[in-house]
């Protein structure tokens, strides 16, 4: 934790600079495991602001939709005016990190919405949502994910999506080795996991976020 | 338990190796079930009583439906014991929506927590809104690979249900009444109990665990980290987006509503309310904003002219 850089966090011009200050990196506050992902990104050295409202979503270096129900947080973007400003600041390449439902916000496709259901977009797949069935078949699982070093990455899988088929940009980071579908991938500067790296203590997807918000290159 | 409990924390802090091999994926732990409950927080999760009323609570953006068959204002209404709903009803409830669905059982009840499982329900509600099956007994919910979710009025009584298994607490508030006062004393006095106890010494804390009935290890683990090792909502009678996101202010996780929304004059939007509320809780102006035009609330219940017997809070051990 670099706590002695958190002070210059949202200043504009320090946060894009590799090794410079603590990165000012929103978590999208409408419904679900916010706290959970404040926390992973404050031991990573970022300092974690609640996003509820454009304006506050003007002030971050980078953003994670956390895990949560989909249906209920596209509804809460929907009614309170969030859905553009999220297009627009993910199109213009701000780092986007999402986890299970913020994996589904981050789908350009969903082959099963519920009725109004929509996504944000930002990652070249497509992506099914509960596929790997109820709360009973909720699982946890070592996994192997590109781009992180050590041990196997302990995984945590809650009526999770999994991403059905990608585009060519779309780097696949992980399958599930028990039914082979994708469940984590990086396109650009947007990263996603069907799984939640937010409830674990091993920080390592969070960093490696983190890093894509002090190097958005 | 005191051991078990040990090793479900150790695996909820991601050591877990347990029976099944390594490399092999684990279901039913603390981690999945507790994490769970994670994914439902800043959410309101409403009382359903049909796949209509589901569809309903889902359209307005519930975070999950609790199937059951009567809400409990009509439980108080009709007297009788309250079972667990009929299977084919939860069911017809499941199909109807892609958020989660809880189900009651009575409490002590584990072979209707056994049924649950198997119907395939995502959380199970051992709740004193039904009639107690077990004078002495809750159900062991280590047991079960689903998880449960259980009400209390007080610390101590929240974590004997952790100790037995809860992987989520709600305040009780006292069901079907559409009076949110219980809600209100059973959510500030588990949280000002949890803030007492992170005053404490260490020997203090050995006779405050005593007093709350509730292992040392536990009581010492929110000692330290002020606040319990799970998610905890509030529930019982509330009604309004204003009552929602005070107990959101009080310090709540999330909330139940259940009579609250289907005994209303205009559900879906009173439902839609609510949610919003819940999510812009410290924000008066969106609560002014969308508390208009919701038409007639529930018809409350003064708790005054409640019988003892009459009251659900008191139902658990």
């Amino acid at each position: 934790m670099v706590t002695g850089l958190t002070g210059l966090a949202g200043q504009p011009g320090l946060a894009g600079q590799p090794g410079l200050a603590a990165p000012s990196v929103g978590v999208l506050a409408l419904q679900g495991d916010v706290a959970e992902h404040m926390r992973a990104l404050r031991a990573c050295g970022a300092t974690p602001t609640a996003v509820r409202r454009p304006e506050e979503l003007d002030r971050v270096d980078g953003l994670i939709i956390p895990g949560g129900e989909s249906t209920t947080i596209w509804k809460l973007i929907d009614i309170f005016g969030l859905a553009e400003p999220l297009r627009k600041r993910i199109a213009d390449g701000m780092p986007v990190f999402g986890s299970c439902a913020g994996l589904i916000m981050l789908a350009a496709r969903l082959p099963d919405p519920a009725a109004g259901q929509q996504t944000l977009g930002g990652i070249d797949m497509t992506v099914r949502r509960n596929a790997f069935g109820r709360q009973v078949d909720s699982f946890e699982r070592d996994l192997d994910v590109k781009g992180i070093d050590g041990p196997p990455y302990r995984a945590v899988f809650i009526r999770a999506p999994w991403v059905d088929e990608v585009g060519p940009a779309v780097e696949i980071l992980a399958t599930d080795p028990g039914t082979s579908r994708i469940v984590a991938v990086r396109q650009g500067r947007a990263l996603a996991t069907s799984f939640h790296p937010e409830l674990t203590p091993d920080w390592r997807i969070h960093k490696m976020f983190v890093d894509m918000v002090r190097d958005p290159a | 338990m005191s051991i078990q409990n040990a090793a479900e924390r150790s695996e909820r802090s991601g050591g877990g190796a347990g029976a099944v091999p390594a490399g092999q994926p684990q279901k039913g732990t603390s981690l999945v079930k507790r994490g769970m409950a994670d994914m439902l927080k800043g959410g309101v999760i409403m009382d359903v009583v049909t796949p209509e009323q589901a569809k309903i609570a889902e359209d307005a953006g519930a975070v999950a439906v609790m199937a059951l068959e009567r809400v409990p204002a009509d439980i108080r209404v009709q007297g009788g014991v309250a079972r667990m709903s009929d299977p084919d009803m939860i069911d017809g409830i499941i199909a109807a929506v892609s958020i989660p669905v809880m189900a009651k059982c009575r409490i002590g009840h584990f072979v209707e927590a056994q049924v649950l499982q198997a119907i395939g329900v995502d959380y199970i509600d051992e709740s004193e809104v039904l009639t107690p099956a077990d004078e002495a007994h809750h159900v062991n919910k280590w047991d079960f690979t689903v998880p449960f979710v259980c009400g209390a009025t007080n610390l101590g009584e929240a974590l004997r249900r952790i100790t037995e298994g809860a992987a989520m607490v709600r305040s009780k508030g006292e069901a079907g009444t559409g009076n949110v006062i219980e809600a209100t004393t059973h959510m500030r006095a588990i949280r000002s109990q949890i803030r007492k106890l992170t005053t404490l010494s260490p020997e203090e804390l050995y006779s405050a665990a005593k007093e709350l009935q509730a292992p040392y290890e536990l009581v010492a683990e929110v000692a330290a980290a002020g606040r319990l090792p799970v998610v905890l909502f509030t529930a019982g009678g509330l009604a309004t987006p204003a009552d929602a996101a005070m107990m959101m202010q009080l310090g709540a996780d999330g909330v139940f509503v259940g009579s609250g929304i289907f005994k209303s004059g205009d559900p879906a939007a009173r439902a839609a309310a609510i949610v919003k509320a819940t999510t812009f809780y410290d924000d008066p102006d969106v609560i002014a904003k969308v508390s208009r035009g919701l038409g007639e609330p529930m018809v409350g219940i003064n708790l005054d002219t409640l019988a003892p017997e009459q009251r659900y809070a008191g139902r658990g051990w």
